[in-house]
């Protein structure tokens, strides 16, 4: 699908904690359509900077806005409204709910607000869809990991956001899961889904990304496609320190 | 609708129906006790509300349960106002109270909120008795109504039946599942969109609301009332026990709480006056450790060993 308008941007986020400064006037913009990776070395701010963007964070400065209306005073639940949806670093499972409610989930307040049958019948769609159908009925604790990242990312889904923010979704997967979970991505950014990913495997990076953006120490060191960037001596350097 | 929930329908008209004939059988003693219960049905069914689904754990019932009987009585005491429409205003004034409270306190969490709570109600009971003996003069107050213990009855009846109803609504509303998703994980339900403050404020305002309209409506069974009296701790701590011990997952299982734990705590105190704080605190201590999710997971529990 080609790349339309801007949808996301990013102006010189800066989130302080006392005095570390954990994202240091980060700028990009994200367009429709686009799947735009955010890597760096471990401790360089990339969940800082998701957090940021869902709300969970507030910037200390800078300026976050969809679609011109600025997002960084809002609320969590705000932002989810105008249809931002995250998984978690670590999978975040609504252990007394059923499969199909952890997916009802997170369509029922959000941008899309379903509910009644139709959201039901949405949330089954999307578990089949995601390769939960098996699961479905199953209790949640009796999922598997990467089922739980999937149910997850279903639960995301659910709210049939504009922007969909991964953190690190194929984290602690093996390696034939890992094949299934990139697969997985890349059939929704065909969809044309307008995606930021956080991530540490390189091959996802390559294989999904069009753009993606590096950070190191909070700041931006590079940004374009992942083969640039990836090559780029400055990117080799925070990666894997000087020779 | 589902033939479930037609089953449920029936049941609870049925005993809704045995429950409103027991004034026309039942002795004095009987009926008073059945009051209790009734009372105790309405209030840790509205309180399991809001605490069963959130899992916070609020320790003020009784003072909103205060407010309903200390406003009635102050109005018909000392302003000659009447008993409807003071039980009108209560509850209003408990919600608005509620308000404030949640506002200022859910953003708390876990232990900090309980204690929040009962602080709280002790500072209600005091500030009221402190108005009362410094400025409306150290005396009781006088609720005096041509009301029979049997009026009493039906009336909380009928506040309970608003109360499951709500209670039954609420479960099938959107309200009802933000809040149960603010119980399972309340960083997840604001990234899905919940305004959870607003829904946790809500629902701690609904159950301060009743807890006030149980206070005004039993008033008038006491005649005589002081602060200390209806300001008591120890009604909120009945309260949370007899719905621990029911259960809280179901909209029923704080009835099957509150009736056994009624009539144990009725024959406690009509004969061990003294030890009923010991059989109160005994008692938390046994459904904490012995049956965590009340009688109502204790049936769950058995009906999966049976299919098995």
């Amino acid at each position: 699908m080609t790349i339309g308008r801007t949808l996301l941007q990013v102006n010189g986020a800066t989130k302080r904690f006392g005095g570390l400064i954990a994202v240091n006037g980060m700028s990009f913009d994200v367009k429709e359509h686009e799947v735009m990776g955010i890597i760096g070395p471990n401790g360089s701010g990339k969940t800082t900077m998701m957090n940021l963007i869902s709300g969970e964070l507030r910037v200390t400065s800078g300026r976050i806005s969809m679609q011109g209306s600025s997002l960084s005073d809002l609320p969590p639940h705000q932002i989810a409204r105008l249809g931002i949806a995250r998984t978690f670093q670590l999978v975040r499972i609504l252990p007394s709910l059923s499969v199909i409610e952890n997916v009802i989930a997170g369509g029922a307040f959000g941008h899309a607000k379903k509910w009644g049958s139709g959201a039901r019948f949405f949330a089954e769609s999307l578990l089949e869809k995601l390769g939960l159908a098996e699961q479905m009925y199953q209790p949640v604790d009796a999922l598997t990991y990467i089922d739980q990242k999937r149910l997850e990312l279903a639960r995301a889904l659910a709210s049939e956001p504009q922007v969909l923010l991964l953190d690190e979704w194929l984290a602690g997967l093996n390696p034939t899961e890992l094949q299934v979970g990139i697969d997985l991505i890349s059939s929704l950014r065909d969809e044309g889904r307008t995606i930021i990913l956080v991530e540490h495997v390189m091959d996802a990076i390559r294989s999904l990304c069009d753009r993606c953006v590096v950070m190191n120490s909070g700041k931006k060191i590079a940004e374009g496609q992942p083969s640039e960037v990836l090559s780029d001596p400055e990117v080799v350097r925070a990666y894997l320190g000087d020779e | 609708m589902r033939t479930n929930d037609w089953q449920s329908i029936v049941i609870a008209v049925v005993l809704f129906a045995l429950a409103a004939i027991v004034p026309f059988i039942a002795n004095g003693y009987q009926l008073s006790v059945a009051v209790t219960a009734v009372m105790y049905v309405g209030l840790a069914t509205s309180w399991a509300l809001f605490s069963g689904p959130t899992h916070y754990i609020s320790l003020a019932s009784g003072a909103f349960f205060g407010v309903g009987g200390y406003l009635v009585a102050t109005g018909m005491s000392d302003y000659n106002l009447s008993f409807w429409l003071m039980a009108a205003i209560a509850p209003l004034v408990a919600a608005v109270l509620a308000i404030l409270i949640g506002l200022a306190t859910l953003r708390l969490s876990g232990v900090y909120f309980v204690i929040f709570t009962l602080g709280l109600a002790e500072m209600v009971r005091n500030l009221v008795s402190w108005i009362q003996n410094n400025f409306l003069g150290s005396r009781g107050l006088y609720v005096l109504t041509d009301f029979t213990e049997a009026h009493i009855y039906w009336m909380l009846l009928g506040v309970c039946a608003i109360i499951f109803i709500f209670g039954w609504w609420l479960g099938r509303s959107r309200l009802g599942f933000a809040l149960r998703i603010i119980g399972n994980d309340e960083a997840v339900a604001k990234h899905v969109g919940i305004n959870t403050a607003w829904s946790k404020v809500i629902l701690f305002m609904t159950t301060g609301f009743f807890a006030a309209l149980i206070g005004a409506i039993i008033a008038p069974r006491y005649s005589y009332i002081e602060p200390n009296q209806v300001f008591s701790p120890e009604l909120s701590f009945l309260v949370v026990i007899m719905a621990l011990l029911g259960g809280t997952q179901r909209l029923w299982g704080p009835l099957v709480g509150v009736i056994p734990f009624t009539l144990v705590w009725e024959f406690i105190n009509s004969n061990f006056s003294n030890f009923s704080t010991l059989f109160l605190g005994l008692a938390f201590l046994l459904i904490v450790y012995v049956i965590p999710r009340g009688f109502v997971g204790l049936l769950q529990t058995w009906g999966e060993k049976i299919r098995t």
